[in-house]
């Protein structure tokens, strides 16, 4: 009897039945939609982290930052000038240490013995700027009224003034180019910023190469510079061999060109030096523990988790995160409660309308607690069919997102010690003053909106929790009829 | 069967109260018939619902076979209900959703017989109605007639002592309504039941071999000696 009659009811009540299960619905599906889309976006926040910090890195330690020093070294480029007819070109390289000061390379193992760390690796980021072209001195010429001087070697472009004449012709035409440059600890692939990158030509580093004069180039870099396997690179007059092609999974590269850490270290002068730490958590649920841990027990340093550095993402991807876990949260909890206020409404509504009938069957002896359960039974049915519904609409929406993959962008901003993988060509970044921060990096990622199993439990349980709050308010209504009720005369 | 005593019934309109029943001594016996007259608002409702258990006395006992249904509990009244006493209304009342073989089974659910013997005896009622052939229709799809019988069939389905009739025929036409009152009166015989009914109808007041009358609350009995 019990199925009987709320089969039948709810076919007679279609439209009101309709009306309650699509409000549950619009809700529910607004619920499994910003879901999805926040979830997106931390999908899209953790691969913008990932492809600074490599694949499975929890943490990066490096040299907490001190103030600049007034006298900071700046690099210098001396070139002498060659004759005026000279084609020769020259070229000086100056490899810095990008971004922060470095640690020394027994810090990596101290921290690697540090509770909770699982994994540890070191790295030295570079800047090189290598300025190239040609110079060439102008030539003296005699003014006539004064007679008398020859040629004289003099390297100031353009005329001159002077009581015995000027210097004319002359000067340079040199090019600047500025790259990246990342040492990387060739016997741990499996950690640091070129996890996050796939060799797609060639090969990676052989552990047996830690000292070894081998490159492998970002696809990008090497693009641009048209380098294929087998090419050489020249660094600080230094040969290096190509021979893997690297392709960022997502984002850009952490750097240009990567190298043997040893070579990173000699070229740049820093021995037994690295700029990054990259640490890796045994349990991702400890990495605060592990965090503070490494603060407390090594001085100087500074610890930065993907969370620290998720808070310094900016960009239509951080507008877009905050927009959809605050406006989004907040306006699905409001639909939903407008929708369960609504079924409320319209179940007690139903049993006001229906008071004769419950009257009748109370005055036939039925309890009323049956009575109830009949009216509890056909809002959880109605609250199951809006559930169906808004589960529907909410992958439909969800669907929709990730068909159109919208591409946001993200934008880090340095933090005080933070970025151990530079980005390419950053911009005059490095340059400077050994504390000088890196600059802010932007990178494009596709917004995807997956729905995950605990998303669609979530709808299924509001569903289930709208029907029993609509069955509450009319079971309540139900319960307080009088039997007596049903012997009441329509006059 | 039923001993009402000092029944009283007031209720409270804002600083106002109203009698409708006003110490109301009433006893009817076992297999008895009667039937309840009086002008509207009189408090024939009000003397219907003290006797089917659906509203309790201000005052005074309602005895059914000894057990003062004033005292009761609520669950416990059900239960004396849902056993003992078959209700028939003016408006049918029949749940409009459910066929008439459904509709009478509704009496039958407090039971908690198996779902088999609950159609078996169902449709057994509405045989002896006369509607052997309407067990699937739906209300609306019944003469205003056979909703009434199928409500009667509902009343006795449980084979309860007390029928009590809220103006049985009052929405049906001359032709019908004395349909209506046959049945009544054969199931009345055949069931040897107590039948207490409300009507406004002289007609069949005249018929019934005690006929109560109740003004503003008091009552007052006489025997018919035509019936």
């Amino acid at each position: 009897m019990f199925f009987t009659y709320l089969r039948r009811e709810l076919r007679r009540r279609r439209k009101a039945a309709l009306v309650v299960a699509s409000g549950l619905a619009l809700g529910i599906a607004l619920v499994i939609v910003v879901s999805s889309v926040s979830s997106g976006m931390e999908k899209a926040q953790g691969k913008v982290l990932q492809s600074l910090y490599g694949l499975g890195t929890d943490m990066t330690v490096t040299k907490a930052a001190q103030a600049q020093s007034s006298t900071g070294e700046r690099p210098r480029f001396q070139f002498d000038a060659r004759g005026s007819d000279s084609d020769e070109e020259q070229s000086s390289d100056r490899v810095m240490v990008q971004g922060f000061q470095t640690l020394a390379t027994s810090t990596v193992s101290k921290v690697g013995d540090q509770k909770g760390v699982s994994d540890v690796v070191g790295g030295l980021s570079l800047q090189v700027v290598k300025v190239s072209g040609q110079f060439r001195q102008g030539q003296f010429q005699q003014d006539q009224q004064s007679g008398g001087g020859g040629n004289q070697q003099g390297g100031q472009p353009g005329a001159q003034q002077s009581p015995e004449g000027r210097v004319e012709g002359g000067g340079a035409d040199f090019d600047v180019n500025n790259y990246s440059v990342y040492g990387t600890d060739v016997t741990k692939p499996a950690l640091g910023p070129l996890t996050s990158s796939k060799i797609t030509s060639g090969r990676t580093f052989k552990s047996s190469e830690t000292n070894a004069k081998v490159v492998v180039a970002d696809k990008s870099y090497a693009k641009e510079k048209k380098l294929v396997l087998g090419d050489t690179v020249t660094i600080k007059s230094v040969k290096y061999k190509v021979i893997g092609i690297a392709t960022p999974d997502s984002g850009d590269a952490a750097a240009n060109l990567y190298i043997p850490l040893k070579q990173a270290q000699t070229l740049s002068d820093s021995k037994n030096k690295v700029t990054t730490i990259y640490v890796k958590a045994s349990d991702s649920q400890q990495i605060s523990a592990v965090k503070s841990t490494i603060q407390k027990n090594i001085s100087g340093t500074t610890v930065t988790t993907s969370a620290d550095l998720a808070d310094t993402v900016s960009g239509s991807l951080s507008t877009a995160s905050d927009l959809a876990s605050n406006v989004g949260k907040w306006l699905s909890i409001a639909v939903l409660v407008a929708a369960f206020l609504v079924a409320g409404l319209l179940t007690s509504s139903a049993v006001s309308r229906r008071v004769r009938e419950f009257g009748t069957l109370k005055a036939l002896g039925w309890k009323s607690g049956r009575v109830t359960r009949q009216v509890v039974g056909e809002a959880v049915v109605n609250g199951l069919v809006g559930g169906a519904l808004g589960i529907a609409l909410g992958l439909g929406g969800a669907y929709v997102v990730t068909a159109i993959s919208p591409t946001l962008q993200a934008e880090v901003g340095s933090t005080g010690g933070a970025l151990g993988g530079g980005g390419p060509g950053g911009g005059g970044g490095g340059m400077g003053g050994p504390a000088r921060q890196t600059a802010s990096k932007a990178l494009d990622v596709a917004l995807t909106a997956p729905v995950a199993l605990s998303t669609i439990a979530l709808a299924v349980g509001l569903a289930v929790t709208g029907g029993l709050i609509a069955g509450a308010f009319g079971g309540w209504r139900a319960s307080r009829l009088r039997p007596a009720d049903a012997l009441r005369r329509v006059e | 069967m039923y001993e009402l005593r000092g029944v009283t019934k007031r209720y409270k309109r804002g600083k106002e109260s109203v009698d409708a029943l006003d110490g109301v001594d009433l006893t009817i016996g076992d297999g008895d018939r009667l039937v309840i007259q009086g002008p509207t608002g009189g408090g024939k409702s009000t003397l219907l619902q003290m006797l089917g258990g659906l509203d309790r006395p201000t005052a005074g006992s309602v005895e059914l076979d000894g057990t003062d249904l004033a005292r009761l509990s609520e669950s416990k009244l059900t239960k004396v209900r849902s056993e003992n006493i078959g209700f028939v209304f003016q408006s049918f009342n029949l749940i409009p959703t459910l066929t008439a073989q459904e509709n009478v089974e509704t009496a039958l659910v407090p039971l908690k017989l198996k779902v088999r013997e609950r159609r078996e005896r169902a449709a057994a009622a509405l045989d002896s109605v006369g509607l052997a052939e309407r067990l699937g229709h739906l209300p609306a799809e019944l003469s205003g007639g056979q909703q009434q019988r199928v409500a009667i069939a509902r009343a006795l389905v449980k084979q309860p002592k007390v029928l009590l009739a809220d103006e049985p025929t009052g929405n049906l036409d001359e032709s019908m309504r004395d349909e209506i009152m046959d049945v009544l009166e054969t199931m009345w015989k055949e069931h040897g039941l107590t039948f207490i009914m409300v009507t406004h109808d002289s007609a069949i007041a005249k018929k019934a071999p005690r006929v109560a009358t109740i003004r503003k609350g008091k009552i007052t009995v006489k025997e018919n000696a035509n019936s």
